[in-house]
């Protein structure tokens, strides 16, 4: 092991819950292994530190390539035009929220608030924030408010991971 | 048996995780414990105790979000009991393997 204790900043960029699972459990795991964790919310990230829109995140139908409903029917792909139909993103998000409870991960708003009981800091990103009119008061408990310059501080010798 | 013999009789892993988790003992679990700077309390026993059942019925450390949820300790608190690390601290004092779950 290395003698200099490990950090890790994730920054999390973006709103679908495909992209944004990742993020919280290596934020998770890194906790559980005893890892200085930060994890800065910008862009569409911001929808998982936003009280109003964390309940909401969904995954995307259209524009992934790779969207199959593999766990039910591994064989059959889905063409990406037939993600545009109404109703595609809520049976996905619905779909893959029954596998992730199977597997005993908890949903985002409780998952996001274990991450914060663990210790990881939790950083909403000023400009994103500016942008979309919220102030810290929008924010979930725990989460605060950074500008990019205080996050190269912050990140200074650490481990990044952009998702 | 002094404690620091109790220690260098134990067959020990790569990452310092017991390697005969049938030989451990509660002594032992105090032992390794003091040796990481933790005194052990009635609040750590719950965990470890916990654990060391979960292993013997289901082969695994228990995860962290098993252990918040089948016990009263949240997970605030389990990461105050188990500083470092709670998930690998809690089971190398339990002389468990390393946990692998991802949560």
């Amino acid at each position: 092991m290395a003698d200099e204790p490990r950090k890790l900043c994730l920054i999390a960029s973006k709103g679908s819950l495909d992209m944004v699972y990742p993020a919280l459990i290596l934020a998770n795991a890194a906790r559980m292994s005893g890892i200085e964790t930060h994890m800065f919310f910008t862009f569409w990230g911001l929808d998982v530190v936003n009280k109003k829109k964390i309940k909401k995140i969904n995954i995307a139908s259209v524009g992934n390539p790779a969207f199959s409903m593999a766990p039910y029917a591994p064989w059959l792909k889905i063409p990406t035009w037939l993600g545009i139909l109404p109703g595609m993103s809520h049976i996905a998000t619905w779909m893959m929220n029954m596998e992730i409870k199977k597997l005993d991960f908890p949903p985002i708003p409780e998952f996001m608030e274990m991450i914060v009981d663990a210790g990881a800091n939790v950083y909403g990103c000023k400009m994103s924030m500016d942008m979309m009119n919220l102030t810290e008061e929008d924010l979930i408990d725990g989460a605060v408010v950074l500008g990019a310059m205080e996050f190269m501080e912050i990140s200074e010798g650490s481990n990044i991971i952009f998702i | 048996m002094s404690e620091k013999v109790m220690l260098e009789t134990i067959e020990w892993d790569a990452d310092g995780f017991m390697v005969d988790n049938s030989a451990w003992t509660e002594e032992i679990g105090t032992v390794i414990a003091g040796d990481l700077g933790i005194t052990l309390t009635d609040r750590h026993w719950i965990v470890i105790n916990f654990s060391r059942d979960v292993f013997t019925n289901d082969g695994d450390a228990p995860t962290l979000r098993k252990i918040t949820k089948q016990t009263d300790v949240n997970t605030k608190e389990l990461y105050a009991l188990f500083p470092g690390g709670a998930a690998k601290i809690a089971a190398k004092i339990a002389g468990l393997p390393k946990p692998t779950g991802c949560i």
